[in-house]
């Protein structure tokens, strides 16, 4: 059965998220990546919801939700999560995120390591070396993505091959181009034109056990960095699902939840 | 009716595997393509026949800014038309323009536009584009989405830089500066006439109708395809009260002039495909960065986008669809004075910026081109809305308060 998000009001309406929420036990709050939540509740979120209050909100601006206009930079954006953990009376909880959601949990591990009681990053972006650049998503052409962002697109999970299911029609197929375009231009806000937004002098104020989960074959944010978060954040472990790439929740899911419900508990 | 003479500065020895063999003309275009000492004769050139244009009788030579592009030679168009400043004394000088978003503070703009236009003597038009996608994002960095917000600041902090008389600060969300105050303002009161060229997205030319600013369109693809977005254009001017005097709008358009129309495709064909096929070979991941246009703007087009309609866009087009097309008005003079008639009066403009160096074209035929332009075709056209008062263009100083430029008399022996 699909899951239905529900909408809250954040400062007055100024942000009114969907929020998704599923679940009992723990809250474990997660933040997705550039593409958004168009795809709703994913196979990975609900194996989560087995053991977690998931709760998955979709970002200020992306999936036709408003507020954007008044984050500027990852300062306002960690501002903003905290007013949202204030409206939803999460004090104290599990934060999970991946890819550019992954940056933005980090951010908030770093900023409130008292609310954070334990982080996973799933390939997160936020890191930059210059010898090994993170890809630029801006510029890959609709055909191009998949190659870019799972290990093996002949041969995709059901939850990828949902992804990246042929159109249905040419209006679906705008459409579809209309919210890739409207949340990358989201997401430019916080990578454009690297996506190296001071992390690196805030990282050491992560406090919590953090799990950094990669996939071998990612060839959008390569593993390199998953050394690099590693290496960043002392409390930390990073593992490497082999035969996944950037898309490792929808690619390894049972892999994937395993490591992260052995990491959480 | 006003003419201008329109250069891009392409670089002119792309190689002829040019599209099989490179991505793109822009962003990312191989350096190695480039030779300095070529560099130097292609800029002295192109200088040469932008004057040369003055002196057929053009009202405006116009240059633009580019970077990182292999057809627009011109990263710093103030410097080019700082060169003609010197070397012209009557036309206007056209900048379309500098991309104000891109530097901070804009005051530079500001500045350096004031001494353009009191070195020329009140001869600039400042042109405030936006710029495109390939040079305000991809080759300057700038976010996309916050692309359209920094050019309305700068546009605001520049217009007060030449309003302002006084010292005063500026509290601005990208540009924050508690003493304004450029030495000089410019000479042109209030302000030198304010052009904002477009490629065609919705909020350019909405608010270009609205401020009451003139509204150029730079589009390639000639006259019967820019209709569409001047029809628009015209629509919003009038919702919003403003009258229907042509010279708000301005058209940039390729033309080819010949003896006939054999002896046209016979001098420029090549030259237009070196222009369509190479000049404009543009990687599409670098043409309209997420981010770019407004969201509203994307979803009006986002149709056009997708299926059968993106695909059928210029492939393979000859000599005869680009002239059929009106990519290009060429021919002979009578046939070229016919068509530009059609664009005039069709699109209802009265600034036509004439793209007359095409591509590798050489030096002898641009001028060819320009003085048969000048000679047979303008005056049958220069009639054209003489109605109307053109309150869009430059109010130079009079001659006789003109310095005397390159007045240097041999010193008297000191002592």
């Amino acid at each position: 059965m699909p899951v239905e998000p529900i909408t809250i009001s954040i400062r007055g309406g100024m942000f009114q998220p969907r929020v998704y929420r599923v679940g009992r036990g723990e809250p474990l709050l997660w933040l997705h990546g550039a593409g958004g939540m168009a795809q709703g509740f994913t196979p990975d979120l609900e194996a989560l919801a087995q053991h977690y209050d998931v709760i998955a909100p979709v970002h200020p601006g992306w999936d036709d939700t408003p507020g954007l206009e008044h984050l500027d930079d990852i300062h306002d954006l960690v501002v903003y999560y905290q007013d949202f953990c204030d409206a939803l009376g999460l004090r104290s909880f599990f934060l999970a995120g991946h890819s550019l959601g992954g940056c933005f949990a980090a951010e908030l591990a770093a900023a409130r390591p008292d609310m954070v009681r334990k982080l996973v990053l799933v390939a997160p972006v936020g890191l930059w070396m210059d010898e090994t650049p993170v890809t630029d998503l801006f510029v890959l052409l609709p055909q191009e993505l998949p190659s870019y962002l799972v290990a093996d697109p002949a041969h995709p999970s059901p939850a990828v091959a949902q992804l990246f299911r042929p159109p249905a029609s040419e209006e679906e197929m705008a459409e579809r181009l209309y919210q890739q375009i409207a949340n990358f231009a989201a997401a430019g806000k916080f990578m454009w034109p690297i996506p190296d937004k001071g992390l690196k002098k805030r990282i050491h104020r992560i406090a919590a056990p953090t799990l950094i989960l990669w996939g071998a074959a990612d060839r959008l944010v390569p593993p390199a960095y998953g050394e690099l978060f590693h290496r960043l954040i002392p409390t930390s472990q990073l593992r490497i699902i082999e035969g996944a790439g950037h898309l490792l929740p929808l690619e390894k899911t049972d892999e994937y939840v395993r490591e992260v419900v052995d990491f959480l508990g | 009716m006003k003419f201008h003479w329109f250069h891009l500065m392409p670089w002119p020895y792309l190689p002829d595997d040019f599209q099989q063999k490179h991505r793109s003309v822009w962003v990312d275009v191989d350096y190695g393509l480039f030779d300095p000492v070529r560099g130097h004769h292609v800029y002295n050139e192109y200088l040469d026949e932008l004057e040369f244009a003055e002196k057929c009788g053009f009202d405006g030579i116009c240059c633009n800014e580019h970077h990182s592009n292999a057809y627009g030679l011109m990263p710093s168009p103030n410097l080019i038309a700082a060169a003609l400043a010197r070397r012209t004394e009557r036309a206007a000088l056209v900048v379309l323009g500098n991309s104000i978003a891109l530097y901070n503070p804009p005051i530079r703009v500001a500045e350096e536009f004031a001494m353009l236009d009191i070195l020329s003597g009140g001869r600039l038009v400042a042109g405030f584009p936006v710029g495109t996608s390939m040079d305000t994002n991809f080759a300057y960095g700038v976010t996309p989405a916050t692309l359209r917000e920094r050019y309305y600041e700068a546009h605001d902090l520049i217009l007060q830089c030449w309003t302002r008389k006084d010292t005063f600060h500026f509290n601005g969300k990208y540009t924050q500066v508690r003493y304004v105050n450029p030495w000089p303002r410019p000479l042109q009161q209030p302000h030198p006439p304010i052009w904002i060229p477009g490629g065609g997205s919705i909020e350019t030319w909405e608010w270009c109708a609205d401020r009451g600013y003139l509204y150029c369109y730079l589009s390639y693809f000639g006259y019967i395809r820019g209709k569409a977005v001047m029809d628009n254009f015209w629509r919003r001017v009038e919702e919003l009260g403003g009258d229907d005097n042509p010279y708000r709008a301005g058209f940039l358009q390729l033309v080819c002039v010949a003896e006939s129309d054999a002896e046209a495709e016979r001098l420029y064909a090549e030259h237009v495909s070196y222009f369509y096929n190479r000049c404009l070979h543009v990687y599409s991941g670098f043409a309209d960065a997420p981010g770019y246009r407004t969201l509203k703007t994307v979803r009006a087009g986002i149709r056009a986008q997708v299926g059968a309609a993106a695909s059928a866009i210029r492939q393979n087009l000859t000599w005869k669809d680009f002239v059929e097309q009106g990519y290009v008005v060429a021919g002979s003079p009578d046939s070229v004075a016919e068509q530009m008639e059609e664009v005039i009066k069709g699109l209802r403009v009265g600034h036509l910026m004439c793209l007359m160096q095409i591509g590798n074209m050489p030096k002898e035929k641009v001028l060819y081109n320009t003085k048969l332009f000048a000679e047979k075709v303008m005056p049958k056209l220069r009639s054209l809305w003489s109605e109307y008062e053109d309150r869009w263009f430059i109010k130079p100083l009079p001659p006789e308060q003109r310095a005397r430029v390159g007045d240097i008399r041999e010193p008297a022996a000191a002592g």
